[in-house]
C-alpha cells in the first residue's frame, strides 16, 4: 500500500463545443491499492473523466497521468494494463459470448494469441458465464451482458481497474458477487476505480471517494475521512436534557440542540465519547442512551452537493 | 440503554470490516508523496520526458502493478483477422453476397428463357446492354454481363453499407470505445476495417463471377470466345481473362470503400453512413451521366468502372484501365488520410 497515485491529474479540464466545461480543473489522486468510488450526481462529469483517463476524449486543457505514465500520449502501453467498463457493456449481439471476448482480446496487441482461448476461458468463469458462453450475446438479459463487460475488463491481469456503474443491471445476488469480486481484486493489489450512483454500494466497498458535481470535484479523501466530515453529531437521552446541556456545553460541545428528552451537538475535535459520557455521569446528569449519531455517505453527500442526489442541471 | 453503548459497534457492522482494511494510512502523506512524483511523471506536451523511461519506474507504483506487456509485432496483427472474421460472420454480410450471387443466376434464366424459342437477346427491343447478346452463344460471357450489370448500382451499393457501417457502426452499438480501450489503436483499427472492406470487395465481386462463371456454364455452350475485336482466343485464357476482370473491378470499388470509411468516421449513426455512401454513389453516376458536365467526368470514381471491358480486346486495350486504377489510388489516398485525420482526433463520446 504505497502512497503514490496511480491515476493523478493536473486541472484536467473537458470543454465540448458549447456549455460549461463538462469537466472543470480537476485534480483527482487515487491511491495505488484503493478501490476509489467516484461519486456524483448524472451529468456531473463523472463519464467524461472516465472517457480522459482512458484516451477517448481528448483534454481541452491540463494533464492526467495514469499508472505513472501521461495520457493519452502513452495510451499504447498504458491501456493493456487497464480493464474498463465504460457506461454499462457493449457487445456483438450477432458473436457468442466467447467470441465477443476473443474480438476484444484480439485487439490489444500486447495479448499472446496462443493463450488466448485459455485467458477467455479464465474469464469467463471469473464472472460465472462459463455455462452461457456459447450463446449468442444478443440473448444475454442485462445482467449477463454486464458481467460479460466485467469478463472482458478482467482478461488481463489488470493494474487498474475502471469500472462504470458495475452492478447496473444485476439482480441482488449478482450485485454480491461482483461486489465481492471487487474486494477480491483489490485484495490482490489491483486498484479499482468504481463509479456509481449508488452511495450505499460505495461505503461498502471503497476505501477512497470522490465526490464531483457540476463537473469540478468538490471533496477527495479515504471514506472515513469524508464521512467524518458530517460524523459526530453526538447524542445523548436522557430525563434531564437541560442539565445534560449544559455539562456538554462545559465540555466544549458545540451546536448544542434540544428536542425533547433528546440533545445533540458536535463535540470538540479529539474528545474521548467516554470521557464526556463519565462527565454526565459524575454531574448526576441520567443518561438513557448516548452515542454518536451515525452519518452516512449519503449525508456527507448531500451536505457537500447542498443538493439532493439529481441530475445536475 | 438500548442506544447507549451501541451506535459506535452499529457503525462498526455496517462495512467496518471493509473500512478497517482500507489503505487509510495517512491520506495526507499520500497525496503528498504523490505529489512528489509529479515531476517525474508529469506528461510533457513538449515532449522532453524520455520517451525510453523504464517501464520499471511505472512498476514500482501500486505493489501488484502489471508490468507493461510486450507485444509481439506480428500479434498487433489479431485486430485484423478479427475484423474479417466479424465483418463474414454478420448476418448482413453474407445476405449481401447471397443477393449479388444470386443476380447472374437470374440474369441467364432469364436470357435462357427468352432465347428458348431461338430469338436472340435484345430481338425488337433494339440493343441489349454490353455482352448481353453473347451469353447465348458462349457461357463464359455472362460474367462479364453480370458484372457490368452489378457494377454500376448493385456492388457499390454493398461496398457502401459495408464501409459507411464500418466505425459509425461500432460507434452506434458503443463496441468502439472497448475496442479503442483495448487498445486497438486509432490508426490500427482504422486499417483493419478499411482491409475488412477490402476484402468485402473481392469476396462481392468474386460472388457475382463465380456464381455467373457456374450459371453460364449450366445454361449455356462454354468454348473459345471471341473478342470485342473479333478475334478467338481459348477458353483457358478467357478464364484468365475473366479473373483479371474480377480484379479489376474489384479494384473499381476501393475508391468508394475508402470514402465510405471517411463518412463513417464523421457519424454515430451506422443507417446515417450507409445512406450518406450509397447517396454519394447514385449521385456520382447521375453527374457521370450528365453530358453538360464532362468537364469533371473524369474526376468522378465511377467514371472508367466499365473499362474492364477493354481487357477483351485484342490486344488489350489498357488507357483507361490504368486510369481507373490511378483514379482509384487517388480516392483511396485522400479519403483514407481524411479518415485517418478524423478518427484519430475524434472524441469517442459514444
Amino acid at each position: 500500500m504505497t502512497g503514490v497515485a496511480v491515476i493523478e491529474t493536473r486541472g484536467l479540464t473537458k470543454r465540448y463545443r458549447s456549455g460549461p466545461p463538462a469537466v472543470d480543473r480537476l485534480d483527482l489522486d487515487v491511491p495505488a491499492g484503493s478501490v476509489f468510488g467516484f461519486l456524483g450526481p448524472n451529468g456531473s462529469g463523472k463519464t467524461t473523466t472516465i472517457r480522459l483517463l482512458l484516451g477517448l476524449v481528448a483534454p481541452s486543457a491540463g494533464t492526467a497521468t495514469v499508472l505513472g505514465e501521461p495520457m493519452p500520449r502513452a495510451a499504447r502501453t498504458v491501456l493493456p494494463r487497464i480493464g474498463a467498463l465504460i457506461e454499462g457493456p457493449a457487445l456483438y449481439g450477432h458473436l457468442s459470448g466467447r467470441d465477443n471476448l476473443v474480438r476484444y482480446d484480439s485487439a490489444d496487441p500486447s495479448a499472446d494469441p496462443r493463450t488466448r482461448g485459455a485467458r477467455v476461458a479464465a474469464a469467463l468463469d471469473r464472472v460465472g458465464l462459463s455455462a452461457a458462453a456459447s450463446r449468442r450475446a444478443r440473448t444475454y438479459s442485462l445482467g449477463m451482458k454486464q458481467r460479460l463487460g466485467l469478463a472482458a475488463a478482467l482478461l488481463q491481469p489488470r493494474g487498474l481497474l475502471v469500472l462504470d456503474e458495475p452492478t447496473n443491471g444485476l439482480d441482488p445476488q449478482g450485485m454480491r458477487e461482483i461486489r465481492a469480486l471487487i474486494r477480491e481484486l483489490a485484495a490482490d493489489g489491483t486498484t479499482v476505480f468504481l463509479s456509481s450512483h449508488l452511495l450505499d454500494e460505495i461505503e461498502q466497498v471503497c476505501t477512497h471517494a470522490a465526490v464531483m458535481n457540476r463537473g469540478t470535484l468538490i471533496a477527495q479523501g479515504s471514506v472515513a475521512e469524508l464521512a467524518a466530515h458530517t460524523r459526530g453529531r453526538l447524542s445523548v437521552t436522557g430525563p434531564d436534557p437541560a442539565d445534560a446541556a449544559r455539562v456538554l456545553k462545559e465540555l466544549g460541545v458545540t451546536d448544542l440542540a434540544v428536542a425533547g428528552d433528546r440533545v445533540t451537538g458536535d463535540p470538540p475535535a479529539g474528545a474521548e465519547l467516554a470521557d464526556i459520557n463519565a462527565s454526565l455521569v459524575r454531574a448526576g446528569v441520567r443518561v438513557r442512551a448516548f452515542g454518536r449519531e451515525r452519518a452516512s455517505l449519503e449525508d456527507a453527500f448531500v451536505a457537500l452537493t447542498g443538493e439532493g442526489f439529481d441530475v445536475a442541471g | 440503554m438500548s442506544r447507549a453503548e451501541s451506535p459506535a459497534g452499529e457503525a462498526d457492522d455496517r462495512g467496518a470490516g471493509v473500512r478497517d482494511g482500507a489503505p487509510e494510512g495517512d491520506p495526507a502523506e499520500a497525496v503528498a508523496r504523490a505529489t512528489g512524483v509529479t515531476p517525474d511523471c508529469a506528461p510533457s506536451a513538449t515532449g522532453v520526458t524520455p520517451e525510453g523511461a523504464p517501464p520499471a519506474a511505472a512498476g514500482e507504483v501500486p505493489p501488484a502493478a502489471v508490468a507493461a506487456r510486450a507485444g509481439r509485432p506480428l500479434w498487433s496483427l489479431g485486430i485484423f483477422r478479427s475484423e474479417l472474421v466479424t465483418t463474414f460472420r454478420r448476418w448482413r454480410t453474407l445476405t449481401l453476397l447471397g443477393v449479388l450471387a444470386a443476380v447472374p443466376v437470374l440474369i441467364g434464366i432469364a436470357i435462357r428463357v427468352e432465347t428458348a424459342d431461338g430469338g436472340r437477346v435484345g430481338d425488337g427491343g433494339g440493343q441489349g446492354p454490353a455482352f448481353f447478346t453473347q451469353i447465348t452463344n458462349n457461357g463464359l460471357f455472362l460474367v462479364f454481363a453480370a458484372l457490368a450489370a452489378t457494377l454500376p448500382v448493385f456492388l457499390p451499393m454493398a461496398v457502401g453499407v459495408v464501409a459507411g457501417d464500418a466505425i459509425a457502426g461500432e460507434a452506434n452499438s458503443g463496441t468502439l470505445r472497448y475496442l479503442l480501450v483495448a487498445p486497438a489503436g486509432r490508426t490500427r483499427l482504422l486499417l483493419a476495417k478499411y482491409t475488412a472492406a477490402l476484402a468485402f470487395c473481392l469476396a462481392a465481386t468474386l460472388a457475382v463471377a463465380v456464381s455467373a462463371l457456374a450459371a453460364g456454364a449450366l445454361l449455356f455452350p462454354v468454348g473459345d470466345v471471341t473478342t470485342i475485336s473479333g478475334t478467338r482466343i481459348s477458353f483457358g485464357e478467357g478464364l484468365l481473362r475473366a479473373l483479371l476482370i474480377a480484379l479489376l473491378v474489384a479494384a473499381s470499388l476501393t475508391g468508394l470503400a475508402a470514402l465510405g470509411l471517411f463518412v463513417s468516421t464523421l457519424t454515430g449513426s451506422g443507417v446515417a453512413a450507409m445512406a450518406t455512401t450509397v447517396g454519394l454513389v447514385v449521385t456520382a453516376q447521375i453527374l457521370n451521366a450528365i453530358p453538360q458536365l464532362d468537364a469533371v467526368h473524369p474526376y468522378l470514381f465511377p467514371h472508367y468502372w466499365l473499362s474492364f471491358a477493354d481487357v477483351l480486346r485484342e490486344p488489350v486495350l489498357w488507357d483507361d484501365v490504368l486510369r481507373n486504377l490511378g483514379l482509384q489510388g487517388v480516392y483511396t489516398a485522400v479519403f483514407g488520410s481524411a479518415a485517418w485525420a478524423r478518427f484519430t482526433t475524434k472524441d469517442i463520446t459514444a
